[in-house]
Formats: structure tokens, C-alpha cells, sequence
């Protein structure tokens, strides 16, 4: 059996190649297998009616009109929900929510009832001829509304709920930053809101429920990012026993946290199904999707920086309003009620850091996700970075300089933050000196300089973030009191192919490329000869799902380790067809030598056959593994984002000259994947500081249910981006990698928002509020002009 | 109801259509030609691109009476007959320019369009061609390499 070895076998294409993706045969083919594109024989549609009203008292629902068009099969109502007890149904951070209304409504745009029919546009028909008697209530449109002593109690339904507050969290040591703060020469602060915005995948949410009344098995096709946690909240919702609940989640249009949370339309659709008998889909439209489904951030922030004057840091502190919505529904780990803000701290080396944070109940949709971000990163680091900008001004430092007289130096790592994190790793100065150098900083400081002589508003940002990714470690990171821990299972096949189960889920992160190479580093196996299987968990191992940058640390790490696990065991069955003892047997893949005799060889092609055909006595036959991987620590990727821009004076209108992002995400696996991550994470980040923003009027109405007022970045004002990139691997994860989806939406808002204050400080403009939509920039510059 | 004949990729299908039935749903639930795709039910995002006697249109904004008597060529021919894929398909592969997939027929099919009436565009002119069909993936930049590389390898196979 054994074979010569190979001198010239070809290349692994493991770690580090920028393989092309599999998953592309079929999206270029309009092959794909999205939610909306599967049929299921005997299939019903629903469509769901929404309160036009923000607060109302529900009086009662006549839909004897709807129950009369010819096609309609059942109207659900709050009130048949609760003969089920489902009602209600319990949200990802512990507080519950109404799946169909039964006392009052909440918000605008909330489930009130839904019709089944035998086609889609019956079911919408019918939907507009129910009629419903609602007495409309005092709206709460904001935190600082809902504090107010004689606000009306939206969750009145509460035992014990008297106010609009949810929680009060804090992290830090108040007492030693208030020390910071006394030593203080300078203390610079900022106001600023970070607008409610919407991931807005471009395929919305939606479900097909089949639950089958003859064997109890409920096959839920979900597009969802977290599946296996779904099933989960499922079995405990509905009482449905979990090993007859099977939740795929087909091709995702896209995700960005939108289609982490559980809604009201899977679990009234499943209801549907289990009455009626038949399969049930429920597809947004996209007015539903912006009006009712997760959206993020909608966070007032207050942060106060204690500085020397030499530009020393001494001490952060920060207050923080977060709106919400009607039901808490927030995504977050349990133990961090504003996520993980509190790595605000960012970059930079200080003694002192404390955060305070409260949550409200306000009437707008539920459901706050992390759009693109780990659990409010992107909200920490936005506040540090625009509060360093500002204070470079103020101290009459260069920004850049500041910054790196401040960073935390490459030879503090592991560095524990006042906050309590642990950064792995980091090279920030090196990532800066990259990124001013790419986009010639001094020599743009230059011409900005002659620029503004000239009269031109032209401005320079920069933003160099950390983020704290790859949740997480068991003993802080639960959802619900599911521990952040995920799983891998490797089978290899008889010819030596294999197939790889994870429990994450691709939303066009390209698992289906990236993991497999990292078996192939691991084994030797090219990565087209490993099918990656995903978002069935039927046939997938148990975890948590793919958001918040989580699928390298955790699932990534978890694939790494299962092939060692294979390994080990193919090492035997080398062992035995080399007929040595395993210790003599050294592995350079794919390939099992014998140590000192290299020319005796077999590949792990030939162990996997043998693990079927050949396998030595008392040993089970196969080759595969599972393991789920907790991981010791949190990773933290970083960067440094420099952004040039040019303000036009007289409409406020400003464009990105130059965009240069330089990213350090550890070890990267598939520097094409990498790349194209950040590319997406920079135009999100763009489409946030510049033009999205889901907006309510006094009245609770919702302005921004359409692609037409909540707007996106087209490919027109998207800026062209020049990326860099350093490699500081991550200690403690097996591959190095520190993952990198969300590192772009995090960093570049403040980068490019920076840049257009550096353009107008000279004008006295210190702050404006993202989106920086050309009207407010206009403002902006009338008012400074405006005599004080 | 009213009767409709199309010729859908090139092949003519007569149905019964309600008058309303948009094109997207004709091809969709109908035909069955699910590659074309709904994003945004208002024209905005440009998922549902398809040609219209060789023209690009969103056909989540036309009819499905519309089209009676008329051509539809939708994703699913974009490819050759025998599987060969069309120059972009190979670009959009090659340069990474689609990641969740979701805009990409639209993508594909906006840009076929316009490389035939401008076969040797630069960078602003394509960005500006893609201006109705939003992409929240990939950020335009692959999406632009993959049509400009495409459009030298289709004018270069021409001359």
C-alpha cells in the first residue's frame, strides 16, 4: 500500500490562497436556492396585517370580510394564539414579545393578525378587508420621552413594571476614573446619537413551515443565521419536542444581523401549519422588513475623554441612552446589556474607563441586532475615535499624532483594558504608519492646507479601531444560557474526499470556500474535494450561529481542531500500513512519512480508503471527528482608516477623494474573501455615516419603509477603496485568524465622519450627527457662519 | 384572467395570467424560473432585472400583460446552451464580484444590457450603468473589475 512520495505533488491550497468560491456555480446561474424560491406541494401563503397606529388599545378584530374572499383558508388573531399560548413568545435577551396583538399595540407596523390563502396575492387582499377598532394612545418616540415621569407605560402588561426602563448597566471603576478625571489638565466631551439604521439584506425575512400532523416533525425552512438556536427558542415556545423540529436556513440574500432574531411571522406560520395541515410561507415585503424587523443602534452617547497637556490620555467616560423599541429584544449575551460597548477604551492605553448605560422602551419596532458589528462595537468605537479627533484639535496636536502617542504599544500584549477585556494581540502603530503612508498623510496635509487658502473645504479622517469579536468564552458568553460555543464534525470518505459539517451559516461570507481550506492546511485534502454542509440542523452540529464576526474564531477554530482529531486517528491507521509504531510517524501533508525514512510514505488518501478496507485489529472502522470549540478568549481585530473628502461650501454635498483602509484581522485565510468582506463592511460603514437612517415623526410613524426613503449606497457615490493590510496572528486561536466581517462597519464611520469635521472645523463645527446627509452639512455650515 | 404569449429564453409559453400578476411572479411562480429575484417591491434595488426584447427592465415593475408578444430572456440563459458561461458569469466568478448571490442576476443582467449598447466603458460609466441595482455585499468594486474585465474580453473576442 505504501506509495513513493510525491516531490512535486500540487500546491495545498490551504491558508493564505485566495481560492475562487464554490459557492458561485450556482448564484451566477441563478441557481441559488433562496427561501422564496422553494415550493412546497399543498403550499399556503401568508401575509400579515400591521397597526397603522404606534400606541393604540385594541378594541377588537372583525375579519369576517377577509374570511369571505373565495381562496382565504383562516385569519389568525391574537386571540387564537392565545388558546395556544402563543401569544406571547420569549425574545433572544429574556423579555418577551407579542406575536399577534391581544391588548394593545406597541409599535407601527406590528403583527396584528395574518390570512392564509391559497396564493399570495389573495392573501394580501384579504389582509386590507379586515377591519379592526383600535383607540389610539400617547406615543414614546425616545428615550429621553420615555423617561419622563408622566410618560405613558408601554409594557403596562408587566407585573411590576411601572416606567419605560429595562435596565441600568455599568462597567468600569467609577471611583478610579473619577480619580483620571481629577488629574486632568483638559477634558474633552461629545454628544452624539447614533441613528436607528436597518441592516436591510437585500432579501428580506421570510419562512416556509411544514409541520407534518401525522408524525409531530416540524421541517421549518428559516432564513435564519442562527438555526440551531432558533430550534431552540422554538421547542421551548411552542412545547414542540426539539428532535422533531428541523430548521434549514437556505441561501441567505444577506444577513448583517437582520436575520438573527426570531419573528412574529415564523411563529404565527408555524402555528398556521400545525392547524391547518398544510405548509405555510410567509415572505416579507420590503416595507416590512424596514418596519418591523431587527434594526441597530438608536444609541445616545455621551463620552467625556481626561487628557494631559501633552496629549497623555488619563481616563474615559461615558453615559448612554439606548432606545429599545417595544420589546427588548435586543441580541446581545446576557451578561452585557449594551453589549460589548465597554471596549470603548478602543486603542488607546489609559488607566481609567467607566461606562454607564440604561435602556428604554420606546414605541418603535423591537428587535435591536448588531448591523454588521459584535454587539455594539461599532457604537464604542465611533464615540473614541470622534473624541480623539476632537481632542488632537483642542490640544493643537495632529490627530495622527495623538493617536500614537497613545496606542496601546505591540509589547503590552496580552493587554488587559480598564473594562476588563484581555486584547490578544495588535500592532496599531504599524497598521497607522501603513495606512498614512498609503494615502501620503503629510502630503495631503499639505494640500489641505493650500486648499483651504484657496477658500475649499477639504478634510482628512482617520479612525484606528479595535474590535472584540469571536464571542465566546463559556463563562461569560451565553444567549439565553446557551453558552457561545460551536461545533465541527469531519468526515473523510472512502476515495479520500470529505465532507465538513458546521454550525455556522453563510450569508455570502463563502464558509463553503473558506472552511474547507482549512481542513486542506490542516490535512492535506484540496479544499473542492470538501463539501462544506451548513444551516440544516438535522445535519449539522449544535452552536450558535453566524453573526457578530463569530464563524472564524469560533467555527473556524472548531474546523481546525476536528481535523487535528482526524489526523490523530489517521496517524494510527498510517501506522499500521507503514508497519511502524505511530511515533515514528511524521505528517507533512498530505502525506505520513516514516520518521527517518521518507521515501516509506502513504497520503492521507490512502489512510482514508484504509480507514474503510484496512484498518488494524480493535480499531473502529471510519475516519471522522467531531469537537466543539470554546474559545479561551475573545479575538481583536484592529485597524487604522484614513479618509480624504471635499465639501462643497454652498450645497453640503461631500465627496470620498480618497479611502484607504488598512486592516489587521490576524491570519487570512482567503485574502480574496478578506478583501471582499472589508469592501462590503467599508460601504455599509459609508451607507451609515452618509444616508441611512430609519426616522419616526412625533407620532410614531415610521419614515424610512422603502428602499426610496431609507436609502443605500449605490455603486455611483460608493467610494473606490485602497486596502491595506498587516498580520499580527491571534496567540490563542489555532489558525492565527481573528475574524474580519464586520471590522469595516465598524471603523469607517468615524473615519469618514471625522473627515468631514476635520473639513469644517476651521468653521467652528464640532459635531454633526451621522447620517451626514449633504442638508445637515449644510446646515452645519450656515449655522457656523451664522454670528454667535 | 387574460391569455399571454411570451417567448421566454427562447422559448414561447402561453399562459393565464391576472391582469395585475407582475412580470417577476409570471416568470417566478408560473414558469418556475426562480433566478430572478425580488428585492424591494418599489424599483429601487434592481434584483429582478430581465431583458425585454433585449433591453434591461425590472420586472417587478412591469406586468406580466406587458410582455404578451414579446422576448424575455431572464438569468437562467444567460449561459451558453451547453453550460459555457457568459463572459461576465466567468468575470464575476473570477474577480469576486457576488458574495450572498441575491443581486446577482440582476447584476448580470443589467450589465449584459449595457455592454452592448457601450462595449468599451470606463470605471464612471459603469458605476453610473449600475446606479438601479443596489448591491449590500460586496460594495461595487469587484462587481465593476468583473464587468470591465468582461466587456475587454467580449470587445477583444469581437476584433
Amino acid at each position: 500500500m505504501a506509495t513513493e512520495a510525491h516531490e512535486d505533488q500540487a500546491e495545498i491550497r490551504g491558508i493564505g490562497h485566495s481560492v475562487k468560491r464554490k459557492e458561485d456555480a450556482r448564484f451566477i446561474r441563478g441557481k441559488g436556492n433562496y427561501i422564496d424560491d422553494i415550493h412546497l406541494p399543498g403550499m399556503l401563503y401568508m401575509a400579515i396585517l400591521r397597526s397603522p397606529f404606534a400606541h393604540a388599545k385594541l378594541n377588537g378584530i372583525d375579519a369576517s370580510r377577509a374570511q369571505a374572499v373565495p381562496g382565504v383558508v383562516a385569519v389568525v388573531t391574537g386571540e387564537l394564539m392565545a388558546q395556544h399560548n402563543l401569544a406571547w413568545m420569549p425574545t433572544m435577551s429574556g423579555d418577551t414579545q407579542a406575536v399577534l396583538v391581544t391588548d394593545k399595540v406597541r409599535f407601527q407596523g406590528q403583527e396584528v393578525a395574518a390570512v392564509i390563502a391559497e396564493d399570495p396575492y389573495v392573501a394580501k387582499d384579504a389582509v386590507e378587508l379586515i377591519d379592526v377598532d383600535y383607540d389610539a394612545l400617547d406615543v414614546v418616540v425616545s428615550p429621553q420621552q420615555a423617561l419622563a415621569s408622566d410618560a405613558p407605560v408601554i409594557r403596562d402588561e408587566k407585573d411590576g413594571q411601572t416606567d419605560n426602563h429595562i435596565y441600568h448597566w455599568e462597567s468600569g471603576d467609577a471611583d478610579a476614573t473619577d480619580r483620571a478625571f481629577a488629574d486632568a489638565d483638559r477634558v474633552v466631551s461629545l454628544d452624539t446619537f447614533y441613528p436607528r439604521s436597518h441592516p436591510a439584506p437585500l432579501e428580506t425575512c421570510g419562512c416556509i413551515a411544514d409541520v407534518d400532523g401525522a408524525t409531530g416533525q416540524a421541517t421549518i425552512y428559516m432564513t435564519s443565521q442562527a438555526p440551531h438556536a432558533i430550534r431552540t427558542v422554538f421547542a421551548l415556545v411552542a412545547g414542540l419536542p426539539e428532535e422533531n423540529i428541523r430548521i434549514v436556513s437556505p441561501d441567505l440574500g444577506g444577513g448583517f444581523g437582520n436575520k438573527v432574531p426570531v419573528y412574529p411571522g415564523y411563529v404565527v406560520a408555524t402555528a398556521a401549519s400545525l392547524l391547518l395541515g398544510r405548509p405555510v410561507k410567509w415572505i416579507e415585503d420590503r416595507s416590512e422588513n424596514l418596519i418591523s424587523t431587527g434594526f441597530a443602534r438608536d444609541f445616545h452617547m455621551h463620552g467625556e475623554l481626561a487628557l494631559k497637556n501633552d496629549g497623555t490620555m488619563l481616563g474615559l467616560r461615558t453615559s448612554l441612552l439606548a432606545d429599545e423599541g417595544a420589546f427588548h429584544a435586543d441580541a446581545q449575551p446576557s451578561k452585557f446589556k449594551v453589549g460589548l460597548f465597554h471596549v470603548v477604551t478602543g486603542s488607546y492605553d489609559m488607566s481609567a474607563a467607566h461606562v454607564v448605560a440604561d435602556g428604554y422602551y420606546t414605541n418603535k419596532a423591537p428587535g435591536g441586532v448588531a448591523y454588521r458589528c459584535s454587539f455594539r462595537v461599532t457604537e464604542a468605537s465611533y464615540l473614541i475615535e470622534r473624541l480623539v479627533q476632537n481632542a488632537a484639535y483642542e490640544l493643537g496636536m495632529d490627530p495622527a499624532d495623538l493617536r500614537k502617542k497613545n496606542f496601546i504599544r505591540k509589547d503590552q500584549f496580552p493587554y488587559e483594558t480598564p473594562t476588563g477585556f484581555v486584547y490578544d494581540s495588535g500592532d496599531y502603530h504599524g497598521a497607522m504608519d501603513l495606512a498614512l503612508e498609503k494615502i501620503g498623510y503629510a502630503e495631503l496635509r499639505e494640500e489641505q492646507e493650500r486648499k483651504r487658502a484657496e477658500g475649499k473645504l477639504w478634510g482628512i479622517g482617520l479612525a484606528s479601531f479595535t474590535e472584540a469579536v469571536g464571542a465566546g468564552p463559556h463563562k461569560d458568553y451565553d444567549i439565553l444560557g446557551l453558552k457561545m460555543n460551536d461545533g465541527a464534525e469531519l468526515r473523510i470518505h472512502p476515495t479520500g474526499k470529505g465532507i465538513l459539517k458546521i454550525s455556522s451559516k453563510t450569508q455570502g461570507q463563502g464558509h463553503e470556500t473558506t472552511f474547507a481550506q482549512i481542513v486542506a492546511e490542516e490535512i492535506g485534502i484540496q479544499p473542492e474535494d470538501i463539501k462544506v454542509q451548513h444551516g440544516d440542523t438535522d445535519n449539522t452540529p449544535y452552536g450558535l450561529g453566524t453573526y457578530a464576526s463569530r464563524s472564524t474564531p469560533t467555527v473556524g477554530a472548531a474546523t481546525a481542531m476536528v481535523s487535528r482529531r482526524v489526523i490523530e486517528k489517521a496517524r494510527k491507521i498510517a501506522a499500521h500500513l507503514l508497519e511502524v509504531a505511530e511515533e515514528d510517524v511524521e505528517f507533512t501533508r498530505p502525506t505520513f512519512s516514516v520518521r527517518g525514512a521518507p521515501d516509506k510514505a502513504v497520503t492521507i488518501q490512502d489512510v482514508a480508503f484504509a480507514a474503510y478496507t484496512n484498518f488494524p485489529d480493535g480499531m473502529e472502522s471510519g475516519l471522522e471527528a467531531a469537537y466543539y470549540y470554546d474559545p479561551p478568549n475573545l479575538t481583536f481585530p484592529f485597524g487604522t482608516y484614513a479618509v480624504a473628502v471635499e465639501v462643497d461650501r454652498e450645497t453640503g454635498v461631500w465627496q470620498v477623494t480618497r479611502m484607504v483602509a488598512v486592516d489587521d484581522c490576524g491570519v487570512r485565510i482567503n485574502p480574496m474573501i478578506v478583501e471582499g468582506q472589508i469592501h462590503g463592511g467599508l460601504t455599509e460603514g459609508y451607507g451609515i455615516a452618509a444616508m441611512e437612517q430609519i426616522t419616526f415623526d412625533e407620532t410614531g410613524n415610521c419614515i424610512g419603509s422603502n428602499f426610496i426613503d431609507y436609502l443605500l449606497p449605490t455603486a455611483v457615490e460608493t467610494p473606490r477603496f485602497e486596502l491595506g493590510e498587516t498580520v499580527t496572528p491571534s496567540p490563542h486561536h489555532p489558525i492565527g485568524a481573528k475574524g474580519v466581517g464586520e471590522s469595516a462597519t465598524v471603523g469607517s464611520p468615524a473615519a469618514y465622519v471625522n473627515a468631514v469635521i476635520d473639513a469644517l472645523w476651521p468653521l467652528g463645527v464640532r459635531n454633526i450627527d451621522m447620517p451626514l446627509t449633504s442638508a445637515k452639512v449644510w446646515e452645519a455650515i450656515e449655522a457656523a457662519k451664522a454670528p454667535a | 384572467m387574460t391569455q399571454i404569449a411570451v417567448t421566454v429564453n427562447g422559448t414561447r409559453r402561453e399562459a393565464d395570467v391576472e391582469p395585475r400578476t407582475l412580470l417577476v411572479y409570471f416568470l417566478r411562480e408560473q414558469l418556475g424560473l426562480t433566478g430572478t429575484n425580488v428585492g424591494c417591491d418599489t424599483s429601487s434595488c434592481g434584483a429582478c432585472t430581465v431583458h425585454l426584447d433585449g433591453e434591461s427592465v425590472k420586472s417587478c415593475t412591469l406586468l406580466a400583460v406587458q410582455a404578451d408578444g414579446r422576448e424575455v430572456m431572464t438569468i437562467e440563459a444567460l449561459a451558453e446552451a451547453d453550460g459555457t458561461l457568459h463572459p461576465l458569469q466567468d468575470a464575476f466568478h473570477r474577480h469576486h464580484g457576488l458574495q450572498c448571490g441575491y443581486c446577482t442576476p440582476g447584476m448580470l443582467m443589467a450589465a449584459a444590457s449595457y455592454l452592448k449598447e457601450n462595449p468599451t466603458p470606463t470605471e464612471a460609466e459603469v458605476r453610473e450603468s449600475l446606479e438601479g441595482n443596489l448591491c449590500r455585499c460586496t460594495g461595487y468594486q469587484n462587481i465593476v473589475e468583473s464587468i470591465l474585465d468582461a466587456a475587454g474580453q467580449m470587445s477583444g473576442a469581437k476584433s
